[in-house]
Order: structure tokens, then sequence, then C-alpha cells
């Protein structure tokens, strides 16, 4: 059975807790066999707990594929781009260094590149990938368009993006925040003092700290 | 003498933590389970469903749970690893009996043997001092029934003052604030109420890491409208996308709400009929924040004035609210009336007892609400009934079969057992479900605590931090090995399927509580042949009370996915929101919404004070504690979980860059904490996510990176909850790294 072709992907970065439950939840999914496919990152810890979960972006026509020199990426019918597949892979890493999105990791051990397939053994079957499953804020969100444009309205999924002179279709969607969304934290603006341009600004007491 | 009986390299090595991952048929997905097991987590408040896959009884995965209707499938990554705490290596499968000569200074026991010597050690302390002598520590992780058996043990059969539990770290402002204000202690509204706010207001409520699936409700209330409003002295990832974030100054939130309550009043948007016709007191609470000015309050609290202007503004003007909160401002010498301060404002606002208009706590422990109503604090009979109250013994005594004259009068709180344990009251200790070496405050003294009892016996399934203090461990069950009910942070009631056996000699804790009742030879009232029979008892012995579980089932839960007490008869479908119209109350008996005769809520002034320990010259910051997401309380089943411990393995100094470079340190370097109880050496994270004056360690790790070892003992007055959230601190920059790096691992 094809996965739904109006089921999509929701990444939604703003949510994003950096729980790292999606990628547990990836590793423990069957047939990754305690392999995670995705991963998670903080934009820059010193500054903000901004994470960002990465998963493969699947796209129309993938540049890992397209860069694959032993043909090893196959995009199904269904357009879910797979992992390499063994027999073919010759772990040269053009996929890890061409994609965009910065998906593929390199399995140094197997020698084989890994990554998301939208939990093909889950979606293919009318289950949501694991990491969308359990995800507890919901950054990634597993449904059709309607669903996620009714149960967020103020914000637009997007699926086209342009590096460069490269536009790319995904099948996956990223949200991005309507005009009436939050802008960035100005927390000066909630410190007693306010002299500091510091967002988190406090005064430190006078003298020797330590 | 309960010293540890090795060094504690030697315990370490023998008993962990040690650290599980997935391997075998964990990792063989071709493994068909034997069966799937609907149930919930075994750690947080939120209680979130999930399906456990068993093998050969042993649980090999797990499988979201979508059906169940609070989460929805939603697991953080606890949840998702849970699983791996079972047919752990380090895992107590017989009794263990002190023996200087064995291996890690424990031999193996036979368990009729330990349910001997247990026995043995109770009654001489007893005989030779009196019941009180004896105590019994417990905690809020234990099911409904278990929580019930272990208050019945303590005053039927050991007829002891001193049980008490560690919700008592945990909950306990919430439910004093709440029954003062409400007259009952329960969130008064489901989740799902949170989605129709237009506010939401979170104060000291790392909702993120501490009840992750929270963050999605909080979520859908933004996506319909609603403003989000943080209050914490650290930008965590809920109040990184805040509309409003207040970096509150550790230990001020009473002056902020008593504040917002003053600007509520001053431009009129008081709900004055509500509190016309449902509340008193208010006018004392008005007179009281008339010196609580915009200008004060930002001195104060430390937030700029204009950003508490416009919290107050939203909060004032809107229609539909929530208000949560948690420890962060609830472990306060004065937590209390931080929560008090909270309810004043939700009460102000009208908005409370409808739908889209919410008040709660977020609870921090799995069983953290039924935890809390059953019987096991110290001054508790079941039915959160007062066991000072001559008519709630009468009831509870004519369940259990004995005279109401013979309960033992209210005793102390959990800390103050230990000041007993000093002052030679209390000789000798039974502990389960509670690890204070590692979560009690200036934990020095509980360790030379433990060590002065004359008899300590232990029930546990590892080999906890404490329980490596006992006489005698007795090998008790996980979450996953037994039946049961809790009742989650909405106030829901719902099952704990069984999954597995307990393994190898260990016993349900139900079951080890009743043997050693018999074994002491008082097993009247001690011969339940499952938890439902317990339960059964748990619904007469609550009936009448506030919380009521008359009308529970077992099957009731099942068919309704959770009940919500009060539930006073089968018929009854359950108690989602609190102090609507008609709604069960047995106390207003129709006068008004709230458990008092007269049906109204209480305005009480909330009174601000320092916290117990500010900084000064010799210690000249703050020093605040908390959680991470991938660890759980004192660390005993989530230091022993592989990926877990991975995700964030040491404890870390959390600075603002600003006060990192003032100290000379890097992010990254050793860095030694130091307050007048203690120190830790742990490695400095450096982010502007922190108040510079602030410094934050996690506190689920034990020994030389226990953040307990520094924390102050100050209690509030009332709630008698510590003051973890804020102390005086200094930090220096350490000249190496500390010892143990090279002698124990991460979790260790």
């Amino acid at each position: 059975m094809p996965v739904p072709a109006d089921r999509h992907f929701f990444i939604d970065p703003r949510r994003c807790i950096g729980c790292q439950a999606c990628v547990h939840a990836c590793s423990e999914c069957d047939t990754h066999k305690g392999h995670s496919m995705i991963h998670l990152e903080y934009v820059d810890r010193a500054h903000s707990p901004q994470t960002v979960p990465t998963i493969c972006m699947h796209c129309e026509s993938p540049t890992c594929a397209e860069v694959c020199p032993a043909d090893a990426i196959k995009r199904t019918e269904d357009g879910v781009v797979q992992s390499a597949r063994k027999a073919r892979c010759i772990a040269c890493n053009n996929c890890v260094l061409a994609c965009p999105f910065g998906v593929p990791k390199m399995n140094v051990g197997f020698e084989l590149m890994m990554k998301c397939d939208m939990c093909y053994d889950r979606t293919s079957v009318g289950l949501r990938p694991m990491c969308a499953t359990v995800c507890p804020s919901q950054a990634l969100y597993f449904g059709t368009e309607a669903e996620a444009r009714a149960l967020r309205p103020r914000s637009t999924p997007v699926h086209e993006f342009r590096f460069g002179q490269q536009t790319i279709s995904t099948r996956v969607r990223v949200m991005l925040p309507g005009a009436d969304a939050a802008g960035p934290l100005d927390v000066t603006a909630a410190m007693h003092g306010e002299e500091a341009a510091d967002p988190m600004a406090a005064v430190l007491p006078e003298g020797d700290l330590a | 003498m309960a010293r540890v009986p090795k060094g504690d390299l030697e315990v370490l090595g023998r008993f962990g933590p040690h650290l599980s991952f997935p391997e075998g048929d964990r990792l063989d997905r071709g493994v068909e389970p034997d069966r799937v097991v609907k149930t919930h987590c075994c750690f947080c408040g939120q209680q979130c469903g999930i399906q456990l896959k068993v093998k050969d009884n042993r649980i090999i995965g797990f499988e979201p749970w979508e059906d169940f209707p609070f989460n929805h499938g939603l697991l953080c990554p606890k949840g998702v690893r849970r699983y791996l705490q079972g047919s752990h290596p380090d895992r107590l499968l017989r009794a263990l009996v002190r023996d200087e000569a064995a291996e890690g200074g424990f031999r193996e026991a036979g368990y009729d043997e330990a349910i001997r010597l247990a026995a043995q050690g109770i009654a001489r302390i007893q005989q030779e001092h009196g019941p009180d002598a004896f105590a019994v520590l417990t905690g809020a992780s234990l099911t409904n029934e278990k929580a019930y058996l272990m208050g019945k043990f303590a005053r039927v059969c050991l007829r002891t003052s001193n049980i008490d539990y560690n919700g008592r770290l945990c909950m306990v402002s919430a439910a004093a604030g709440n029954k003062k204000a409400f007259g009952i202690d329960r969130a008064a509204n489901p989740w799902s109420d949170i989605l129709d706010a237009e506010i939401v207001w979170i104060s000291g409520a790392n909702v993120a890491e501490c009840a992750p699936i929270t963050t999605d409700y909080v979520w859908q209330a933004r996506e319909r409208g609603a403003k989000v409003v943080v209050v914490d002295p650290r930008m965590t990832p809920i109040a990184r996308t805040a509309d409003l974030y207040l970096p509150v100054r550790p230990g001020r939130d009473v002056a902020l709400f008593n504040g917002i309550l003053h600007l509520m009043i001053e431009s009129g948007w008081v709900d004055r009929a509500f509190v016309e016709q449902h509340t008193t007191g208010f006018d004392e609470v008005a007179a009281h924040v008339r010196e609580w000015t915009p200008r004060r309050t930002a001195e104060v609290t430390g937030i700029a004035e204009k950003a508490i202007r416009q919290a107050a503004e939203w909060w004032g003007t809107a229609k539909r609210s929530f208000l949560l909160h948690a420890r962060g401002i609830e472990h306060s010498s004065h937590g209390v009336q931080n929560v008090l301060g909270a309810i004043n404002i939700v009460l102000a606002s009208g908005r409370i007892g409808r739908a889209g208009c919410g008040y709660a706590t977020i609870t921090g422990q799995g069983n953290g609400q039924g935890g809390r109503e059953h019987g096991q604090k110290c001054d508790q009979l079941p039915g959160a009934r007062d066991l000072a109250d001559p008519k709630a013994r009468e009831h509870v005594a004519k369940v259990w079969g004995v005279p109401p004259d013979s309960f033992p009068a209210p005793g102390v709180d959990a800390y103050e057992i230990f000041r007993r344990v000093e002052q030679g009251g209390v000789r000798g200790l039974l502990s389960i479900c509670f690890n204070p070496v590692v979560s009690l405050p200036d934990s020095d003294f509980v360790r030379r605590m433990l060590e002065k009892l004359d008899f300590y016996v232990a029930i546990d399934f590892f080999l906890s931090e404490t329980a490596r203090h006992a006489d005698l461990v007795l090998p008790g069950s996980l979450q996953e090995e037994d039946e049961g009910t809790v009742t989650q942070v909405e106030g829901r009631v719902i099952r704990i399927r069984r999954a597995v056996d307990p393994p190898g000699e260990a016993r349900e804790d139900w079951r080890v509580i009743q043997d050693l009742a018999k074994a002491l030879g008082r097993e009247k009232g001690f011969t339940f042949t499952s938890p439902r029979e317990i339960f059964e008892e748990l619904r007469r012995a609550s009936a009448g009370g506030i919380a009521d579980y008359a009308g529970i089932t077992w099957e009731k839960i099942e068919r309704q996915h959770g009940v919500f007490w009060p539930c006073p008869s089968e018929e009854h479908a359950g108690t989602p929101r609190l102090f609507e119209p008609g709604s069960w109350n047995p106390v207003a008996r129709g006068n008004g919404p709230f458990y008092f005769p007269d049906g109204r809520a209480r305005f009480n002034v909330a009174r601000y004070a320092p916290p117990t320990e500010d900084p000064d010259a010799e210690y000249p910051l703050f020093l605040t504690s908390g959680r991470v997401v991938s660890q759980y309380l004192s660390g005993t089943q989530t230091r022993r979980i592989g990926p877990l411990v991975e995700q964030y393995p040491e404890p870390r100094i959390e600075m603002h860059p600003r006060l990192a470079e003032r100290l000379g340190i890097a992010d990254g370097d050793w860095a030694t904490a130091e307050t007048r109880r203690g120190s830790c050496t742990l490695r400095a994270q450096v982010v502007r996510t922190i108040r510079p004056d602030t410094v934050f360690i996690p506190y689920h790790w034990a020994g030389p990176k226990s953040v307990n070892r520094m924390t102050i003992s100050a209690q509030d007055p009332i709630s008698k909850i510590p003051e973890y959230k804020a102390c005086a601190v200094r930090v220096r920059k350490a000249e190496g790294p500390p010892s143990y790096v090279r002698e124990r691992e991460a979790q260790q």
C-alpha cells in the first residue's frame, strides 16, 4: 500500500522544544534497528534554546539521488526518498555533501548512507511516522494539508525552496509564521532598568562574585 | 548505624547505576510481541498513555497509544525509552542484608528471612522506644492503592504518627493554597480548557522539559489566537516562544501577582459581580495590594514596569484564560503565598468554573495528585480527609474496623522526620519510593541522619543512593509489574496495567507491606488479595470526603478513558471541571460553586518576603535548581537508561556570559559552586538564557554532582515545602577537573 498522496509531514521549528523525543522514537521504530534516521540541533545554544529537527524533506527531484554515482538512492512512486541501498552504496559521501537541507548522514561503521524514509513501514499501512506520532510539541506533524491549515490557521505551509539557482519542491512542508505571529522576543523590554542591550540583562551585584 | 557499608565505588560497581541500551530482541524488530499492554508512562504527572510490547515476560518496546484522549500518542524522550528500565542488570532480584564482608556491602537473603528480620527490627525499636520511634517515608509515584495501603499500614499496623511522603518536595504548596482558596486541592479544569483560553499564563513551570506534552496544548491555544505569558528566571524552551516573557528575580513571584492585581483594580478589570457573588475577602486583599504599584513591583521582581503593565492588560481584559504554575513558584519558603497570589488574580478575573477558564498546578510526580489524597501525608486520612478531624477519624476507623481513638496523632513532615532522627525521637525507618539523600535539600545532613538510624529497611527495585544505607533491602516492584490506578495532573483517575511479573524474588509492593504486617503479628486489615480489592476499600474510605472516589470503578475508568474525581456514585460520570453550577459539592450543598459551607472562594492576603537566604556580599548570586527533559526526579530510574543519559550525561552550571566573564569562566570550563552548606564542581554552560544574577543546576544526580548538597532546608511555614528555587551561592573557576571524573561514570 502506498503512502497516501494527501498526507504530509509538516515541520514547525517554532514549536520545537529540543526534547529529542523524535530522535529517540525514530531509533525505536521497527525497521530502524536502534539507529535514528533524523537529528535535532540547537541553532546557537549560547543565545537561545531554539532547536530544529531535521527529517528528510523528500524532494521531488532529490539532489542526493542525482549526485549518487552508484544510483543507490531511490524515490518510490509515492514520493518517499529512501536510504541508500546497501548493495549499491559506496559510502562516497556525495549525497551528504550535496543535500541542501543537510539530511543524509554516513554511517561509517556500516559504510552506508542512512536517512529518514518517512517510516515507510508505518506510513504505507496508514500509520503516522514514529517521530510525528510522539512529538510532544507537534513541531513535527503528519496529516493532510487541509487538517494542517485548519489546526494552524496562523501559519502557511510551504514546500518550495530556493537555493541559489536551484528551486526544490519537497513532499514535506515547513510552516511559515503568518503576519500576525509574534516577532522575535525582545526581552530587553521586559527587564527592569532597561539599561543593557543584553536580552537577559539584570543587574549583577558589584564586587567580588567568587 | 546505617552507614553505606562499603566505599561508594564498590557499591557502584555492584549495584550501579549502570546503563541499559536496546539490544537483542529489543533491537530485532522482527520479533512479534506476545501482547501489547495499554498503560501509562511511569514517570511524571502527565501520565501519558502508552502501549508496552511484551515478549516472554519482558518488555521489548513500545507503541504510541493514540486513542488515549490526554496525550493522543504524544510522548517525551523519557516515555519513549521508559521500557529500558525493565530487565535491567541493576534490578534487585533478591532481598539484601547488610554484610561488610560481602561484595558491595550486602549479601543476598531469602525473601522470608528478610521479612522476618525486618519485622524483628521494627518490633525491637517500637518496643524499646515507642511506636513513633519508627518512621515511614513513602512516595507519590506509588499507585493510589499502594499510597492508601502505606497510610493504613503506618496508622493501623505500626501505629506511628511519623509517616510522610516525597510529595512534600513537590505538590504541597499548591495543595495548601488551593485548600485555603477553593476548599479543594485539584486542577480546576481538564487540559482541554487550555485550548479555548485567550491568554495562557505560565508562572514557574518549565513546561517543555517537565511536562512536555502540555506544550502542544499551549500551542493549540496559540493557533487559535491566545497570548502566552511566561514568568521564569530562565528562558526555557516554552519561554522562548512566549508573547511576553517576564524574567523574574528568583523568589519574587508573589510580588508580581500582587502587582498584577493592583493594576487590575486600578484599571477596572476586576469581575465585580463574580467577586461579590462568589468570593469573600476581596477588600482586605485589595487594601494589601495598594502598595504594590507597578514601580515597586518592578523593583522587587526585576521585571520592567511596562512589561508588567502589558501582562496585566492582557490578563485583565481577556474573556477566557488559563493560569498554570508549578514548582518554580511553589519551591519557596513562601510557596503558599505565591500560590495564593496566583489564585487571587484568577478569582479577581472571575474566570474559573467555565469552559476555557481555568487554573491548575502542574503536578510533578507520576501520582502527584492521587498520592496526596489517600493518607500517606502526615496529617491526612483517605479521601483528602484531615487526620485531626474527629468525624474523619470516625468514618475511616469504621471502614478499617478499628477504634477511632487508636489512630496516632498527626505527625511531622518528611524533612522534620530527619530532624527527629537528630534529636533521637526517630530511630528506625522504612522507606519506599523515596530517595531523600539525592532529593532533599542540604543533603549532607540527610546522609548523616541516615547513618544515625538504628535500623533502616528500604523497599526498592534498584539500590538507590538512599537504600545503600539500609540494613535490609526488600525487592519491590516496578510500575509495570503491578496493577492499580493513579490520578494524573487533571484529576483524572486512570488504570496502570500489569505488563510483566516481578522478576526473581521481587514482590509487588503491597504484598511486601502485607507480609511485613503478618510477620509483625498484626495482619488484620492487610489480607488483600489484589490491588483491586484495595481500591474497593479505598472507594469506601474516600466516600463522603472531598477526594471522593466512591463511584469510580475500574470498568468505568476503562469505559471513559479515566474518571475525574469527585465521583460520589456509580451513576455519576465524574467531574472534569470543578466549580460549575450544579456540580457535585458535598461541602457547599448548593450554596455556591466552591468547597466551603457558604460556597464562596476565599481571597487570601498573599504576603511577599524575600527568600530565607538572599544573596549577600559573601554569597552574591542566586542558586536555583530544576529538571532537564531527559531525566526524572532523583534519577534512580532514568540514570540507568543509556539513551537518556547520553542526551544530557551530567549536570552543568548554567550561567550568563556577563557573569561568566566576570568570573573568568568560559563555556565548558570546570567551575565550583559553593553555598554555606556544600559545594559542587561541574562544567559551566554559558548561555544568554538565564538572568546574570542567577545560576542553575539540575538536580537529578547523586554524590559529588548533587546540587542538593548546596540547597537550603528552609521550608514554607504552612506547606513545609523546601526552598529549592532560591538560595545564595558563589561561583569560581575550578583549578582542574574534580576527582570523580576519573572514578565514576557520568550517571554515577
